[in-house]
């Protein structure tokens, strides 16, 4: 676990399979039993200079049952950003007073910034349009723990898969554990033909669709998203294709025994609420294994766990 | 006839560089990249000449100036397949093609407005790559965004 130790998070593509799978092994650990108090007279700073419910509450979480401090600030309104403070300068301040610097950013690129200026160790917790690597990891742990393997899944990606940062990231995580791609999106917003290069240069397949029910009974992951307002251009593109995908329970009948249903929240009306009772959802636990999966990435940075 | 054409083409420099096989389109963008248009030395600019290796051809010959790298990386961007010739007392001291570097620091502005680059007081970097086309794409090291080379705006 060394080569973690102190070593930035960025993109996904910065650690390899098996420190993937290393970080998801510690994060079981932490399933089984997630108040270990590791992380007495630590202090972790929390940046996030745009608001976030999920990815800052579940780090602050993860941070305290650990038995550590947090400092920070939860939007760019509360720091010195305001008095317009550089970047590098907020991250050099911030590093004399903690052990490692959790960052949320709305500008692109952000977070690799941060990392090569920074003295301490940074996670990127979401650079604008551009990385968001927990939240990949914690989708790998969620299918690794519904399925039993990362290995040879067949994965449903569902809605928004041009702008969507999380599917490019699961895209390439997956593509490391021979996964097949079923994609399903509104013709303008198919995925990228650079992140369907990195599905074929390694060696696997994908299909595309734009009728959801046709995946339903291949798929033992399907991925929704939401498609996103505040990255459309355009607010006419937005109005056409807002509406494209809405799972509801009944179109689950078909599925597989071992299918669950994923989503990196939050939704809006993509997956209908009659399906939050069917146990093939599994969206809320989900976002619980964020909390494992920060914990261990926490630890593992700090060197805290092997 | 036809000699004296060609010697009113280009006129010899003592001393200084030509560029040589500049893409007729892309003559006037080298020209401005180089900030030519303030330089104090004599300059010489030709398009639409004729060439075998391209059919129309730019040329600029600059008197008493030699580039430094990241002046001739700018080049390579902007006219991949030029040639640079540096000219000592008439003589052809060097000749060859530009080449492109792996990577550029400093030299071109990313295209994403979203990018911390275009924000904060930071120094742009980019890989030099090649798309399954062949096609040469700069990836913005910070933002990890792509832009083909006509999107290219030089700092």
């Amino acid at each position: 676990m060394s080569q973690l130790k102190n070593r930035s998070l960025v993109s996904i593509t910065d650690y390899s399979k098996d420190e993937i799978l290393k970080v998801l092994e510690i994060a079981a650990d932490f399933e089984r039993d997630p108040r270990q108090p590791i992380l007495q007279s630590h202090v972790v700073a929390s940046l996030f200079f745009e608001p976030s419910t999920r990815t800052r509450l579940s780090f602050e979480s993860a941070v305290q049952y650990l038995g550590g401090s947090i400092v920070g600030f939860a939007s760019s309104d509360s720091s010195s950003v305001q008095k317009g403070e550089s970047l590098k300068d907020t991250i050099l301040t911030v590093s004399n007073y903690s052990d490692l610097i959790v960052m949320r950013n709305p500008l692109d690129g952000s977070a690799r910034y941060a990392s090569e200026v920074s003295p301490v160790p940074v996670i990127n917790a979401g650079d604008g349009a551009n990385q968001h690597p927990t939240q990949c990891l914690l989708d790998l742990y969620s299918i690794q723990k519904t399925q039993g393997t990362l290995d040879n899944i067949h994965i449903a990606m569902v809605g928004d898969l041009k702008y969507g940062r999380t599917v490019h990231s699961l895209v390439q995580a997956m593509s490391l554990f021979n996964a097949t791609f079923h994609l399903v999106s509104p013709e303008s917003l198919k995925l990228p033909s650079a992140v369907k290069r990195w599905i074929k240069e390694a060696g696997l397949e994908y299909y595309q669709y734009t009728d959801l029910n046709e995946v339903i009974p291949l798929a033992d992951i399907i991925y929704m998203t939401r498609i996103q307002r505040e990255r459309f251009p355009d607010p006419l593109e937005y109005e056409a294709v807002k509406n494209a995908y809405i799972l509801e329970n009944s179109m689950l009948s078909n599925s597989k025994d071992n299918m669950k249903v994923l989503h990196p929240l939050p939704r809006v009306n993509e997956i209908s609420t009659d399906v939050d009772d069917n146990p093939k959802a599994y969206y809320f636990q989900q976002a619980q294994n964020g909390v494992y999966v920060r914990q261990a990435l926490i630890a593992a940075i700090l060197g805290l766990k092997q | 006839m036809k000699n004296k054409v060609t010697e009113l083409q280009v006129s010899a420099i003592s001393n200084g560089t030509v560029i040589d096989h500049i893409s007729s389109e892309n003559t006037f963008r080298v020209f401005q990249i180089l900030n030519l248009e303030r330089s104090k030395d004599q300059v010489y600019v030709g398009t639409n000449l004729d060439s075998k290796k391209l059919g129309k051809k730019g040329i600029i010959k600059i008197s008493g100036r030699f580039f430094k790298p990241d002046e001739i990386s700018k080049i390579a961007l902007a006219a991949p397949q030029a040639t640079l010739i540096e000219i000592r007392d008439y003589e052809i001291t060097k000749k060859e093609k530009v080449v492109l570097p792996d990577s550029v620091e400093k030299v071109v502005k990313c295209y994403n407005p979203k990018c911390i680059t275009n924000h904060q007081d930071i120094p742009t970097k980019f890989n030099i790559i090649k798309d399954h086309h062949g096609r040469t794409k700069l990836a913005c090291h910070y933002c990890e965004k792509t832009m083909a080379q006509e999107d290219i705006i030089f700092v």
